[in-house]
């Protein structure tokens, strides 16, 4: 089978000791929570840290509080947010995302953190040592070349977290948790377009919680494209969510694209205020969408056709919100209800 | 002796598996599960080149790793190997040229998988890039660079013709003519167990490997061959296989290496493959480009067939010889086809190489027949279902080509579809968007011939019994998951009257049990299952005639059933199982029987004619249902049905699993599973890859994308076949892909010619549609391929005796 490297490994017990452990070890360290993410990569040899600091005994990471909204435990697994009493009817779209990712034993070993800094993917870069040898390795890892477009300047990893999506347009934050101090951004603000340096976490800050608003008048959803109805990471994701009045009309709505770019791309809904989710608003905002999305060819099925269909996947997740029944549709392309 | 009849008491129904038990509970032990004292591990390094020439390799750093036991190169491994005799093209390390990334080259033997994977790094080797091959137009188009300096020539490894009937007269007699192309994309096996591989040197000084292989009997030979040992010295076990779908058939690089290394060494040496590695082993379906030219009358009976194959063969040619006369022969044996011309050329290329996978070389031109029918049906107005019913071939019939169909029960397939799935309420009724499809299919049971030439039986069986009232079983045959041993036990216990708890199974033993040639080719059950009849037939002879005297009876009178064996007239005067065989060990001593089988011979005697001819035929039929987004090309396919001639079910509850193990598998090649490469930007590197060489990124179903399928077996037993039971692991997989695509035709209206079936081709198509253009996608022309001139064998039914004959028309008169 494939081994891991050596690595030193440490279990604080809170996440102070964390933060002063990684501030202690600087570059050579990395976090880990549920593995599922970050040790098969160290077994292909994407990342080889000296130090892996533990956050999984962290019981402050798995709290879940109602306040003025939401605030998730960024240690809570994928199964644990699912489990989260009323996310289903508060926050849909994010729990039909965490429902969606990878399998049923990965949601039980992955957390919501480990999910929000997912690395970024590429057919180029998800392979083992031996492989990216072959091509003589790429921009992302050990190379000088992005294979996806040889000319381009920056990595075109693709952002491939299914949870991302449905919390930016939720209006979620995140806390971050330093030995210095904290700060509490904006989700979105945690990403940029660039497949290597894809996060703006630093090197020592520790992803502790998500911060959810009051979902009073909310409703959203989440539309994956995947070829199968488990195990693959998106192709597309379509997070949709729309503060509606009693008439229908748009009081607010946000639209957000996952994997097709190297962050998640957020989508002006501004046309959409004060009207109502028409079939032509719908179409208008689908077609917006599909011209902003960028897929390339480093992932599955093929790239014209993943572009072609952003509008009739925004166009699913936009019906589901204005509260056409959905379900057959979902059960054909998800393979489940979620 | 014909024993009294009596109701079959264990064939027939359905029972826990013998070896279910094991398996649930995790006691079973696969060949990655063994350990022993003092092992050794042993990993590969493989190529990054796709093609060079190894210039040097430097192993001095390696060797001098702490923890470091041995490291071989190319050079201790004088002897190639090959599955068949007459491909002996691979070498267990490759000695001085690399002809796909994944080639092995070098192998270190350490205190552990860690450490061996360390040492890899710090072996030098220096390549000398070399032209690279990554298709067959390429192969062709290239002779210059070529991959092997032996094969027909260029790159084209085999290339074959065989006319039987003058085909063009016959075409250009007929209404209609359809001309087609198809392309089947390659995949791969995809067994959940990856290979494992465990050598050591027993207590007497022998080599033992034990193995996840699917064909021990082959493997010893092999290694004798490369050991350069003598056979006996070498004992093979073929550990319970977690799938092998013909990937572990060929034997594996890795094989020799761990015997190599114990031999060496002193010590036991295993390896495990990574998935990569087993991505890289291959030996999947073939890439088969194919072009149909077949001839048809207006009241829908096929004339003639041209059948024109291209095959991919990757870098080696493993079974390829077989894979290219599989890529036609079996094509008559479904319908009626007076004459038949079929041309077959398999080329090399630099990737790794293809093989058999479940259907070996089969489904590729049953995927475009059946396609070509679904059209024909259309042109000539007839409902494709009665269009194949019309037309099935007759029970004990002879094709074109020679091949004797048995017992056929392909048109009560045909009827049990179309009843179970409602094919009349629904073909070309459905709403737009959602349509059924039909295909049928054929498969041998068993290959007539061995793969090397022997007068000697494909399998052997032996009983022993003892006044324990236990039974032991002792055959070659290899449990892959398929359920031999199970198979094995119920025949037994069926012909001496027990349960099959009593019956003890050893199997897959080089040392220990009979040759059976394998698990291949359908052929454990009728081949395995024949002996094993006949040797328990022995045995209860011998039973009979011990006991008769004390039941008062004469020997042909006396019972086996349900443990007891007594008399005819009166079961009361009886006795136990075992108190039989106590009085029989009395008075004739030690008691064992042996039962062998050996196939018919074919009727076709001309030369080539060995590959195709069979005991026995299982025939297919399954209608598909598909649901299709005219917006995005979606798939979704909500059921199948399928009916599977079996002849007998052994155990209908396996048979079942069989047939939906089939389906499945077959859904995926439709739908998903690709073999796919990439090849970068040819002024920027010289790389060629697997494209996607791991689970999450080789996509076959999951669990979520598997439709409902409703499963009948046809049971009409075959008289060739022990208690009548045909094949079923390999043959219900063959009719899924065209069914997928006739209903996705039936739905939308747009023919997806290629596989697999994804849902940007039916975009595109769609949008052909609209265009108002030939909604198809499809590869456009079939190349110039140098096909030999044929060899010409006239059909049963125009005076041919089975031998070449002479063209009736001379060369280049064209027929009017």
């Amino acid at each position: 089978m494939m081994r891991l490297p050596w690595f030193d490994y440490r279990a604080p017990r809170s996440v102070e000791e964390a933060a002063k452990i990684l501030a202690w070890e600087g570059d050579g360290a990395m976090l880990i929570a549920g593995g599922t993410d970050l040790l098969p990569n160290m077994k292909r040899r994407h990342q080889m840290p000296q130090t892996l600091v533990s956050l999984r005994q962290l019981e402050a990471l798995k709290k879940v509080a109602n306040g003025s909204g939401l605030r998730l435990g960024a240690g809570l697994t994928l199964s644990e947010l699912l489990a989260v009493r009323g996310l289903r009817e508060r926050y849909r779209g994010l729990a039909q995302a965490a429902a969606q990712v990878a399998t049923p034993q990965l949601r039980n070993m992955g957390t919501l953190g480990g999910n929000l800094c997912l690395d970024t993917r590429c057919t180029y870069y998800n392979q083992n040592y031996e492989w990216r040898k072959a091509i003589d390795f790429c921009m992302k890892k050990d190379g000088a070349v992005c294979w996806v477009a040889t000319a381009s300047k920056r990595c075109l990893a693709v952002s491939s977290t299914d949870t991302v999506p449905a919390l930016i347009a939720l209006g979620a934050r995140v806390k971050l948790v330093a030995a210095a101090g904290e700060r509490e951004i904006a989700l979105a603000e945690l990403y940029q377009n660039d497949g290597i340096e894809y996060l703006k976490r630093k090197p020592d800050e520790i992803l502790t919680e998500v911060l959810l608003p009051k979902a009073d008048g909310w409703t959203s959803s989440y539309w994956k494209l995947r070829r199968r109805g488990s195990f693959d990471f998106p192709l597309l994701g379509v997070a949709a969510a729309a503060k509606l009045a009693a008439d229908g009309t748009v009081a607010a709505a946000r639209l957000v694209l996952g994997a097709v770019s190297s962050h998640p791309l957020v989508i002006k809904c501004d046309a959409l205020i004060g009207r109502k989710l028409t079939d032509d608003a719908i179409a208008a905002i689908g077609e917006a969408a599909e011209s902003r999305a960028k897929p390339m060819d480093n992932t599955d099925m093929d790239l014209r056709w993943r572009k072609h269909v952003v509008a009739d996947f925004a166009g699913y997740a936009l019906r589901e919100l204005r509260g056409d029944d959905m379900s057959a549709m979902r059960l054909r392309i998800a393979k489940q209800m979620v | 002796m014909s024993a009294p009849r009596k109701r079959l008491e264990v064939v027939g129904k359905s029972r826990r598996r013998v070896d279910g038990r094991a398996k649930v509970l995790g006691q079973l032990r696969f060949a990655d599960d063994l350990q022993l004292p003092r092992m050794l591990h042993a990993k590969l390094l493989r190529s990054p080149q796709p093609h060079a020439v190894i210039e040097s390799i430097d192993v001095q750093r390696a060797r001098a790793h702490p923890g470091v036991h041995l490291v071989l190169t190319g050079k201790d491994f004088p002897v190639p190997f090959g599955i068949m005799p007459v491909s002996q093209d691979e070498y267990p390390l490759a000695p001085e040229r690399v002809r796909y990334v994944g080639d092995p080259v070098a192998a270190v033997i350490a205190r552990d998988e860690q450490t061996a994977g360390e040492a890899l790094e710090l072996i030098e080797v220096k390549y000398r890039a070399l032209p690279t091959i990554a298709t067959p137009e390429e192969a062709l188009a290239h002779p210059e660079t070529r991959i092997h300096d032996y094969g027909e020539s260029g790159n084209i490894h085999r290339n074959q013709a065989y006319e039987f009937g003058d085909v063009d007269e016959a075409l250009a007699h007929s209404d209609h003519v359809f001309d087609d192309v198809f392309f089947y994309e390659g995949n791969t096996h995809l067994p959940i167990e990856q290979q494992a591989s465990l050598a050591a040197i027993d207590g007497e000084g022998k080599l033992l490997l034990s193995s996840s292989t699917q064909n021990p009997h082959y493997l010893h030979r092999q290694l004798a061959r490369v050991l350069q040992m003598p056979a006996s010295q070498i004992r093979v076990i073929a550990c319970s296989n977690g799938g092998g779908f013909g990937g572990k058939c060929d034997p594996g690089g890795h094989e020799f290496v761990v015997c190599k290394a114990a031999l060496l060494l002193g010590r036991p040496v295993k390896i495990g493959l990574t998935r990569q590695e087993v991505f890289y082993v291959h030996r999947g379906r073939h890439p088969v480009l194919m072009r149909l030219r077949t001839g048809v009358s207006q009241d829908g009976r096929l004339t003639a067939m041209h059948l024109q194959t291209l095959l991919d063969g990757g870098a080696y040619g493993s079974h390829g010889p077989a894979a290219t006369f599989y890529s036609g022969v079996l094509t008559p044996v479904t319908y009626e086809l007076p004459r038949f011309k079929f041309e077959a050329c398999r080329v090399f290329t630099n990737k790794p190489a293809c093989g058999p996978k479940r259907g070996h070389g089969t489904p590729q031109p049953r995927f475009g027949q059946e396609i070509q029918l679904d059209k024909i049906a259309e042109k000539l107005a007839l409902d494709p279902a009665e269009l194949r019913l019309g037309m099935v071939t007759r029970p004990g019939s002879l094709t074109a080509s020679w091949l004797r169909v048995g017992t056929t029960g392909l048109a009560e397939c045909i009827r049990k579809v179309v009843e179970m799935s409602g094919w009349k309420d629904k073909h070309r009724k459905l709403p737009a968007g959602r349509g059924v499809g039909i295909a049928c299919s054929t498969y041998m049971c068993g290959a007539g011939v061995s793969i090397y030439w022997n007068k000697m039986p494909h399998s052997g069986v032996q009983l022993l019994v003892d006044r324990s009232g236990q039974v032991t079983v002792f055959c070659g045959s290899t449990e892959i998951g398929q359920g031999s041993d199970d198979v094995l036990a119920a025949i037994v216990a069926e012909v001496l009257g027990v349960d099959t708890g009593v019956v003890r199974c050893v199997t897959g033993d080089t040392a220990i049990t009979p040759v059976d040639l394998g698990s291949y080719s359908s052929r454990v059950t009728i081949m395995m299952g024949n002996a094993a009849v006949q040797a328990a037939e022995r045995m209860r002879e011998q039973f009979a005639g011990a006991v008769a005297e004390q039941l008062g009876t004469t020997p042909e009178r006396v019972v086996f059933s349900q443990g007891r064996v007594f008399a005819a007239e009166d079961p009361g005067r009886g006795m136990s199982f075992a108190e039989a065989v106590a009085i029989t060990e009395s008075k004739l001593g030690t008691l064992s029987a042996v039962g062998s089988y050996t196939p018919p011979k074919p009727p076709g005697k001309y030369k080539g004619g060995g590959v195709g001819p069979s005991p026995a035929y299982s025939f297919s039929a399954c209608v598909v249902e598909v649901e299709v987004d005219e917006k995005t090309g979606w798939i979704h396919v909500p059921k199948i049905w399928i009916a599977h001639d079996i002849g007998r079910a052994i155990n209908p509850v396996l048979a079942r699993g069989q047939v939906i193990g089939s389906v499945y598998m077959g859904l995926g090649e439709a739908l998903m599973e690709e073999q796919a490469f990439r090849r970068l930007p040819p002024k920027l590197s010289g790389a060629l890859v697997h494209r996607i060489p791991s689970m999450l990124d080789y996509k076959s179903l999951t669990a979520l994308d598997m439709p409902e399928v409703e499963v009948a077996l046809i049971e009409d037993p075959d008289p060739n076949c022990p208690f009548g039971a045909k094949e079923v692991g390999q043959g219900p997989l063959l009719p899924v892909m065209p069914a997928v695509a006739n209903a996705i035709y039936d739905a939308v209206g747009v023919r997806i010619d290629e596989l697999p079936i994804t849902p940007d081709k039916v975009l595109a198509a769609l949008e052909l549609k609209a265009a108002g253009k030939p909604p198809r996608i499809g590869p456009e022309r079939f190349p110039e391929v140098p096909y030999p001139k044929p060899m010409f064998v006239l059909p049963p039914w125009e005076g041919g005796d089975g031998n070449e004959s002479k063209m009736p028309r001379p060369l280049g008169v064209a027929a009017s």
